[in-house]
C-alpha cells in the first residue's frame, strides 16, 4: 500500500481517540465540584509543588542509553550485509563492540549503573 | 490443487473488483478506508478479547472463576467495562498543564496504531512491506515513552510524575537488549523487512534452526518486551500499592481507556513481532522428512498460524504477571544493565561467529 499507510494509521489512531473521547464527553454526566479538580494523592491535601528538579540518577541512565542506542542503530545495517562481507565484517564489529563494551565497564566502575 | 482460499486472493479479488467499477484513484481511496476500518476493528477486537482472556486466565491461575456475571461465563465483561468507561466523566485536574494532559492519550494511541504498519498477518496481508520493517517497529514503539512522560508531567501529581519517570527509565533501558535480540535474527536472515524474515523461515523457524544464540535472543526479547510494556513483574510504573496507578492516576473515563487500549495494542504488536521474528510468522510448522505431516500442516491457513503464535506469546506474558512478584527499581535496572545487556551484546558476537563458521543450518 506504500508510505500512505503510515499516514493512514496515524489518522486512524487520532480519529479513533478523538471519537472515543468525544463520545465519552457527550454521554457522561457532568457535575461541577471543585473537589474533583484536586490532585489524587490518597485523599490528603497536596503538600508542596510537583514540578521539581528530579533525581540525577535517571539522567545518567538516559546518557548511557543514548550511547548504546546509537551503537544498535549502527549495528542494524551491519547485520543486513554481514553474511555477504564475512570475516572482515566480523573482526571490525568485534572492535566496534569492544570499545563500547569498555564504555559500559567504565560506567559500571564509576558506579553510574548502580541505583542511588 | 489448493483447497483453501487464501486471504491474499480475497484482497486481490476486492482490489480488481473495485478497480473495474471505479476510477483507480477512487478505488485506492476506498481501499484506504477499508484498511483503516480493518485496523481499528482488529485493535478493538484484540483489546476486548485480551481483557477478557487475561481476567479469566488470572482467575484460573488463582483457583477462582474470574468474571462470571455478565453474559455466558462473563464473556460480555469487557464490553460492560467499555460501557462503564464511556459513561464516566473525563476529569481534568485544576492545576494540571491542560493542553498536555489532553494531548497525551492521543499521542500514545497514535503511536500504538502506527506500529501495526509493517506487521505481516498472512502471505501478502501487510499494510506496507517496508524494507526496514524491524527497525521501523523498534523506532516507533519507543516513541510511546513521550506520551507517558507527557501524561506523568502534566498531571501535576507526584505519583504520576514518579510513575512516568520510572517508566521512562525502564522503557529506555530495556529497548537496548530488545534491539540486540532482534539483530541476531536480522543477521541470520540478512534482511530487515518483515516479509523477508518470514520468508527466510520457510524451512524452519529461527527459534528451532537458529540454535543457542536465537534461543537466548528469544528469551531476552520476551523479557524486554514484558518490561517495555510496563507489565508485571516490571510494573513499577503503575505499581498499585505504591503509586495508585502511576502515570494515569489522574485520568478517568475515555481518556483512561485510551491509555489502557494503547497498552494492550502495544502488547499484542510486540507479541506479533516476537511471533514473526522468532516463531516464523505465518509459516506452518514443518518437520523435515515427514511429507504427510508437512502437507497436513500446510492446509492450516497462515493467519491461524500467525494468531496462534501471537496468542501463545500473549499467554506467556499473562502467565508472568501472575507468577513473579514485582521488582524494585534498583533490581530492575541492575537486571538490564548488568545482566541482559552484556549477555545480549556477547550473544550478537557469538551468533555472528556461528553464522560465519556456518554451524547453523
Amino acid at each position: 500500500m506504500g508510505s500512505v499507510s503510515i499516514l493512514l494509521l496515524m489518522f486512524c489512531g487520532f480519529a479513533f481517540a478523538a471519537l472515543a473521547i468525544g463520545l465519552g464527553n457527550k454521554l457522561s454526566l457532568k457535575r461541577y465540584n471543585p473537589e474533583k479538580g484536586e490532585a489524587y494523592e490518597c485523599g490528603m491535601e497536596t503538600q508542596g509543588t510537583t514540578w521539581v528538579q528530579f533525581h540525577v540518577g535517571y539522567y545518567l541512565f538516559a546518557l548511557v542509553f543514548l550511547l548504546f542506542d546509537v551503537e544498535i542503530a549502527f549495528l542494524y545495517p551491519w547485520a543486513v550485509v554481514f553474511k555477504e562481507i564475512g570475516m572482515v565484517a566480523f573482526i571490525e564489529i568485534v572492535f566496534f563492540v569492544l570499545v563500547l563494551f569498555l564504555g559500559l565497564l567504565y560506567a559500571h566502575k564509576k558506579k553510574a549503573l548502580s541505583w542511588m | 490443487m489448493q483447497l483453501s482460499i487464501s486471504l491474499l486472493e480475497i484482497t486481490r479479488a476486492i482490489d480488481s473488483w473495485l478497480n473495474s467499477i471505479f476510477h483507480p484513484h477512487v478505488a485506492f481511496g476506498i481501499e484506504l478506508v477499508l484498511a483503516g476500518v480493518a485496523v481499528i476493528l482488529l485493535v478493538v477486537a484484540m483489546a476486548v478479547l485480551m481483557v477478557y482472556a487475561e481476567r479469566k486466565l488470572a482467575g484460573f491461575m488463582q483457583m477462582r472463576l474470574g468474571p462470571m456475571r455478565v453474559g455466558k461465563y462473563g464473556s460480555m465483561q469487557a464490553i460492560a467495562d467499555v460501557m462503564k468507561l464511556l459513561l464516566k466523566e473525563c476529569l481534568v485536574p485544576t492545576n494540571s498543564d491542560k493542553m498536555m494532559f489532553k494531548l497525551a492519550p492521543f499521542v500514545v494511541t497514535v503511536v500504538s496504531f502506527m506500529t501495526i504498519v509493517p506487521i505481516a498477518f498472512a502471505r501478502g496481508i501487510q499494510l506496507w512491506d517496508i524494507n526496514i520493517g524491524v527497525f521501523y517497529i523498534t523506532a516507533v514503539s519507543s516513541l510511546s515513552v513521550i506520551g507517558i512522560l507527557m501524561a506523568g508531567w502534566s498531571s501535576n501529581n507526584k505519583y504520576s510524575l514518579l510513575g512516568a519517570m520510572r517508566s521512562g527509565a525502564q522503557i529506555v533501558s530495556y529497548e537496548l537488549s530488545g534491539g540486540l535480540a532482534l539483530i541476531v535474527v536480522v543477521m541470520m536472515s540478512g534482511t530487515l523487512s518483515i516479509s523477508g524474515i518470514v520468508q527466510a523461515q520457510a524451512d524452519g523457524w529461527w527459534v528451532i534452526k537458529g540454535h543457542i544464540p536465537v534461543i537466548i535472543a528469544f528469551v531476552t526479547f520476551i523479557i524486554t518486551s514484558t518490561a517495555e510494556l510496563n507489565r508485571a513483574p516490571f510494573d513499577l510504573a503503575e505499581a498499585e500499592s505504591e503509586l495508585t496507578a502511576g502515570y494515569h492516576t489522574e485520568y478517568s473515563g475515555m481518556q483512561f481507556a485510551m491509555f489502557f487500549l494503547s497498552e494492550y495494542t502495544n502488547m499484542f504488536v510486540l507479541s506479533m513481532v516476537a511471533a514473526t521474528v522468532f516463531l516464523g510468522g505465518w509459516m506452518p510448522f514443518h518437520i523435515a522428512g515427514l511429507e504427510g505431516f508437512n502437507h497436513f500442516m500446510d492446509y492450516i491457513p497462515g493467519i491461524v498460524w500467525f494468531f496462534g503464535k501471537t496468542f501463545f506469546i500473549l499467554f506467556l506474558i499473562v502467565w508472568f504477571r501472575w507468577t513473579f512478584p514485582r521488582l524494585r527499581i534498583d533490581q530492575l535496572l541492575k537486571l538490564e544493565w548488568k545482566y541482559l545487556l552484556p549477555v545480549s551484546i556477547i550473544n550478537v558476537l557469538f551468533a555472528a561467529f556461528i553464522a560465519l563458521m556456518g554451524w547453523y543450518l
